[in-house]
Order: structure tokens, then sequence, then C-alpha cells
């Protein structure tokens, strides 16, 4: 247990990285960084991106899976990294 | 008689009152009347008019008698009601109904008469009788009569039969409609309000990989369910324990542990994306201007590996796994014999960088370590204190699962080099160590334990000399370094601190196949070639580098001069004739003896500090990549240009198959030639 907690402690303090947040199988944010209202948002909306993204990836194969899935905008990038029951998120700015 | 006009005394006025006919005779003055009169009756009348006057009638004078009266004669009701009011349910109200019925009745008689053609009628001439001889006219008439009298049904005798018509079943009385009206009972409501049911939305798809998945998780119960039905007769006396096994725990551990593998993903992806040019160098960067230098290249440094913790620690042994190419095993601990003291055993990976994927803490410094081939989760390491131990990444200890302890047999000496190989006749893993105290010991790991086996022990000299109190004393060398044959199984290599290289035997325990006088001073590291079966290179802190040829054991077939100790030297996995070593002032070399025999392609230093040494050097098995550990415990990994990795040119049909060891034997075996026949002129 310590070692995820420790896992995500570094992300956290890495170069660059803006929050993480940790959201389960139904949308509902579990761990965060980030204030509530942001954390909130991230968690519903990117929820349903990877929904569909794993969504049509399978449909596509359905041996396959998504992996992860990464979001570079203008200001920043998304990284989401879909598990079984859970889903990570990390916002980060690579150009830092 | 109509009623005609009279003017008549009344005695009270009545209104619409027919006039009476009196009975006694009135007064009559009119001719008219006296007429009337005279037809009636003559007798009366010859008397003249005498006028009878009854008792009560009223004197009147003849003023009055002349008055007139009138009187008006209607066809109205006198006893009719005039104002007859009803309730209008149309407009709620009471109102006067305009026209009364104004018929009234003196007398009434229900008649018996009957229609001849009536049922009833026709009923009772069939019960009189039949066939009489009167005519029907009058038959019928006297009947008609007689009919009416005898509606009760008295017998007709004079009745002729009618034929025999049909008759409908009706009811013989009348038939006459009855209704009633019950008393409705007031209606009244009754209900009941329940708690509602607690609701939840479902809602969900049905995809083509949802329908799979449900298709998958069918076919395991089926797999597992034909696994219980096949073990169950064969493991008869285990079956409680088994099945008891076989039951799927689905452990219920604290939520953020189950995050532990989208954690790691994430972690490698926020590192790809700081180390991004670096990853992308990786991948993709070929230095250019090699193409106009025709001997020399460079090295591209790329990642730099290190932990907080391993920090003071030098770099003593770096090892690639051969399965996974992207990890590698780093061990830290001390050259130094005064500064003693723990050691770190770290395990990185390419992709993360910035933080070791397991980490081992140790007792004693880490001198050497080696990963399985096979096995690649089992990595065995020589210490500082002598010990030798095993660790399982797969288990989740702190420490190693096997250790040699001093009853077991360890070194006395710290262990230079540890090796794997392959597994003995009992399928033991079976490991090998080299040490100062100048034993070469086998260890075989049995169930819980290592067992150790003296190997060979490294004699010095032939004669034992005499020691202090005149037993005999075996002097034994120190070992340094070790490696064996890639082909020939019991052939190895042990080099030594006097210098020496000797070619041993696992089969013979007491004496060398052959020594070597190689180096001055320690050998560091011997290794033979990944290719040529004869070859094999050695580096010492004499500042040099030697190629044997181990047929040839007098005169090394290459010796180069690196100006500085030199820490280790490594063959390249893609080339027979490339190898790399690193010195005591921080610099890489990187020679390939196809291009340039004497001088190395590239010199390049890969650390800051001038001062630091490098320690190590070692070859991914797959990238093009080194990785160099130095003593200040960094761990850098460079990049060889196009020009340092120079392969031969594969024929277009043959892309596809690996390195060819045939040629690249062949290609040494033609560099040697060359060096090789003066040799052979100066034995001559």
């Amino acid at each position: 247990m310590s070692e995820v907690e420790e896992t995500i402690k570094r992300i956290q303090s890495h170069k660059g990285v803006l929050g993480i947040i940790v959201v389960n199988s139904e949308g509902i944010p579990i761990l965060t960084s980030l204030d509530n209202s942001t954390t909130v948002q991230y968690a519903g909306l990117i929820h349903q991106l990877t929904m569909k993204a794993r969504s049509t990836v399978r449909d596509i194969d359905p041996q396959n899976d998504l992996t992860f899935l990464r979001l570079r905008s203008k200001k920043h990038e998304i990284m989401v990294a879909p598990d079984k029951e859970y889903l990570l998120i990390v916002i980060q700015n690579p150009s830092e | 008689m109509a009623p005609k006009a009279k003017s008549v005394k009344p005695p009270g006025s009545t209104i619409g009152a027919k006039p009476s006919k009196m009975k006694g005779r009135p007064k009559i003055r009119d001719d008219d009347d006296m007429t009337e009169i005279g037809d009636l009756g003559d007798d009366s009348y010859v008397h003249g008019k005498t006028l009878v006057k009854p008792d009560d009638q009223l004197d009147l004078s003849e003023v009055e008698l002349k008055e007139e009266f009138t009187r008006i004669l209607t066809a109205n009701n006198p006893h009719a009601p005039q104002n007859i009011v009803r309730f209008n349910f149309k407009e709620r109200t009471y109102k006067q109904t305009s026209s009364v019925e104004q018929i009234a009745i003196h007398f009434a008689l229900d008649g018996n008469m009957l229609h001849k053609d009536s049922d009833e009628a026709r009923r009772q001439r069939a019960k009189a009788g039949m066939g009489e001889s009167k005519s029907e006219a009058a038959l019928s008439e006297a009947g008609e009569e007689e009919g009416g009298e005898g509606e009760d049904g008295e017998k007709e005798e004079v009745v002729e039969a009618p034929p025999p018509k049909k008759e409908s079943l009706r009811n013989q009385f009348n038939f006459s409609e009855r209704a009633s009206q019950t008393f409705n009972n007031p209606y009244r409501e009754r209900g009941t309000a329940t708690e509602p049911p607690p609701r939840a939305n479902f809602s969900s798809t049905a995809n083509q990989w949802e329908i799979y998945d449900a298709y998958y998780e069918d076919l395991q119960k089926q797999e597992k369910a034909k696994d219980k039905t096949k073990q169950i007769p064969t493991y008869r006396k285990e079956d409680d324990k088994t099945k008891k096994k076989l039951v799927a725990m689905e452990t219920a551990s604290d939520d953020i542990s189950r995050v532990t593998r989208a954690a790691k993903i994430v972690e490698r992806m926020v590192n790809q994306n700081t180390f991004d040019d670096i990853a992308q160098d990786f991948s993709y960067f070929e230095d250019a201007s090699d193409e106009f230098r025709d001997q020399e290249g460079t090295l591209l440094p790329l990642w730099k590996f290190s932990y907080d913790k391993a920090k003071r620690l030098a770099v003593t042994s770096i090892c690639w796994n051969p399965k996974y190419f992207d990890m590698f095993v780093v061990g830290h601990g001390s050259y130094d014999f005064t500064k003693q003291g723990r050691g770190m055993l770290l395990f990185y990976t390419l992709k993360n960088p910035s933080h070791p994927e397991y980490i081992y803490s140790t007792e004693s410094g880490v001198m050497c370590l080696d990963i399985h081939p096979i096995y690649q989760y089992l990595v065995c390491v020589g210490f500082y204190d002598g010990s030798v131990g095993v660790f399982n990444t797969q288990e989740k200890r702190p420490g190693p699962v096997y250790k040699s302890t001093a009853k077991s047999g360890k070194h006395t000496d710290p262990v230079w080099q540890v090796k794997w190989q392959k597994d003995d006749l009992d399928n033991n893993l079976n490991l090998y160590s080299v040490s100062s105290d100048g034993r070469v010991v086998s260890w075989t790991l049995v169930k819980d334990e290592l067992i150790y086996a003296d190997v060979i022990k490294l004699t010095v000299d032939d004669l034992p000399t005499e020691g202090p109190d005149g037993t005999q004393l075996q002097l034994l060398g120190c070992g340094t370094s070790f490696d064996f044959h890639k082909k020939i199984d019991y052939l190895f290599l042990v080099g030594t601190e006097e210098g020496k290289i000797h070619k041993c035997s696992k089969a013979y325990s007491s004496q060398f196949l052959d020594t070597i006088d190689a180096h001055h001073m320690a050998v560091d590291a011997v290794r033979w070639n990944p290719f040529h079966p004869d070859i094999f290179i050695s580096c010492s802190a004499d500042w040099t580098v030697k190629i044997w040829d181990h047929n040839y054991g007098n005169q090394a077939m290459f010796t180069f001069d690196l100006n500085s100790a030199v820490g280790d030297v490594a063959w390249a996995p893609f080339s027979s004739t490339v190898f790399a070593a690193v010195t005591a002032d921080g610099k890489v070399h990187v020679f390939d003896l196809n291009i340039n025999k004497y001088e190395a392609l590239c010199e390049q230093s890969v650390v800051q500090k001038k001062k630091t040494k490098l320690t190590h050097i070692e070859f991914n098995p797959r990238h093009m990549i080194i990785c160099v550990g130095d003593e200040r415990g960094y761990v850098t990994s460079l990049k060889l240009s196009p020009n340092l990795r120079k392969v031969p040119k594969k024929k277009k049909g043959e892309e596809n198959v690996g390195i060819d060891h045939e040629i690249e034997i062949a290609k040494l075996d033609k560099i040697l030639s060359l060096v090789r026949e003066p040799d052979n002129k100066e034995k001559k």
C-alpha cells in the first residue's frame, strides 16, 4: 500500500506535474491533489472520454484494450492510465 | 235542449255555471216560452196561465225582475285547478303550467268487449268448440257480444274454432314492465400509500467487446470447471484441500493499492514527458557527422540514473536483464578498504529514469551481481564480507532469499565475481563465485540452502611454502575476476591480483589447464569473445587492455595502452571486433578492430568531474547503448554513434536473420591472421 502512495507522491513532486487524480469506476474522484471544483470537472469529463476511447479500441478488436491515453493541449498534457476499476489522471506541463 | 241565455234570477252566482233546468215551471213572459210550454201539455195550458209559486221563491220587485244578468257558458272544468305550478328541472324554478287538463270525468265503466280478431278472442273461440252450423257473421257478432261478456274465459258455444295458427309463446297475462330503483350506497374511497422502493438508475451498452468479455468469462468458468473435474480423480486424497484452494479469493485490499499498475504506467508517462528529448534521441538520433569521420565515433549521453541513498556508494557492478532489454541491475558498494558500510541493489528501467523499480538494501557492500539467464527474477550477488546471496524479485522480501553464512562456507574475502551456470543434474540452480581468498566456489541452491563446493583453489606456486611453525602452507592467490566459456561448458578463466590469468576446467580441481602471465597488476576483468571461441580480453590496473587467443597463451594478440587504470572492459554483443573500456580518468574508449587495430574509435569523457573513476561498463544486448557506472554512484547511459557499431552488411534475403556468427568469427579471424603470422614465425 505504501509503495503505491510513494509512487503517487513521486509523481506529484515530479517536474512539471500540476496535479494527480484517482477516479473510481463510477467517475467519482477518490484521491486528488487539486481543488474540489477542478477535480470534479476533470473526473467527470475525462471519465467519459476514457470510456469512449476504450469502447472504440475494443469495438475494433475485442481482444485489444486501452493502455493509456494522452491528451496534449497548448497549455499542458493530460495523461490517463485506465485500470480495471480505477482511472489515474495526471496533468503535466511537459515543456517546463 | 240547447241551453240558452236566460234572464233568470239566480239564487247565487256561480262562475260559468250552466243554467240549470228548474224543476218548477218558471214565470214565462216571452212568447217563445209560451209556445214551448204549449207543446208540452195541453191540460195545464187550458187552465190558462196559472203561475205556481214555490214557497221559498224570492220576492223581487218588478224592476229587480227585469234586471238582466249575463251568464257565460264555457267549456272549462270548474273543478280543474287553474294555477298548477310545476318544478322545471331545466331552469330549476317553479313554473306555471300554461294549460291544464279540463276534462272532468263524470262516469267511467270498463267494458268487456274484445275485438274478434284479437288473440284473446281467438283463444276463447277455440275453447268454445268447433264446426257449429250457424253463419260466421252471425256467430262472430254474437261471439263479439258474448265475447265481451266472457272476458273471464267463459265457454262460447257458438264460436267456431279459428284455424289453428302459430301461437307464439307469450305471457298469457298482460306484460307490464316493472322497475324499481334501489338506494345507492354512498361510495367511500380508501387508499394507502406505501414507501416507494429504493430506485437506482441502470444503464448499459451492448457493444461487441462487452459481448466478447461475457463470452470470455464464461469460457474461463467452463475451463475451470473442466479442470476441477479432471483434478478430482487424480488428487483424491487432497480433495478437500485443493478444493478450498481453488476457490477464488477476492482480495479485499485497500482502495489505493489497486491503482498500482496504473500508477506505474503514469509515472513512466510523466517521465517520458520530462525526458522527452532523451527518449527521442535514444530512438532516433543518429550522429550525422559520422559520415564525415571515418574512423571516429561519438557517444551520445542519454539518461543518467541515480538514487539518493546510493549517492555515496560506488557502482560496483552492472548487469542488463537478458529478457527485458530495458531493465538493468546496479550494485552499489565501496572499493575503499577503509570505508566499508552498507550496500544497495537497484533495479532500473530505461522507461523510468528518475526512480528505480526495485530497491534492496544490504548490510555489506555489493561487489558483483549476475542475473539468471532463464529466471530473470533471480539475481545472485557477491558481497564485500565474502558471502553470496540470491535475491528473488518476485517475492516481496527486503533481503536475499538465500545467503551463505560463515558456517556454510562463505568466502573469507570479498567476492569479486559471481556467475550463474546451468542447472545441475537435479535441476537445482547453480552459481559460481570467485574471491580474494583464492577459492572458486560452486554453490547449489537446494530447497532453502546454499550448498557450496570448492571448485578450485588458486595456488600461487606448485610447491607449498613453509609457514612460521614449519607447517606446509599453500599460498593462495587472490581471484579478481572470472569468465566462463560460452560454448565449452567446463572451461573458464580466472584473473588474479598477481596479474595472472588461469585457464581452468571444472573437472580438474587441483590443477590449472594453463596459466598466462597477463599483466603486471591485478586483472580487473577477463571476458571471452561472444563469437570467437578462442579469443578473450583482459584489462588491468596497469593501464593496459590485452586481447588473447587461448591457444597461444604466451603473448597477447593485441595490447592497448589507455593511459589510466582500466576499470572494466566489455565486448559488444553485435560485433566480434567491437569492445569498450572504461578508465579511472573518466573516459570511455571504444574500439573496433575491424576499422582500426591500434587506436580507439572513440575516447570520450562521460562524467562531469574529471576525478571520477569509471568502474564498470556494460553493453545492452539489444539496443545500441552502453551503461557506465562510476564511483560516485551514478550510472550514465550512452548511445553509440553509427561508426561505432558497424556490422557487416547482410545480403538482401537475410535481413531478418540475426547476427551471423560465422561472419563475425571470420571477420575476427581475418584480423587475427594478420597479427598471428608474425607470432608463428617467432615461435618457430
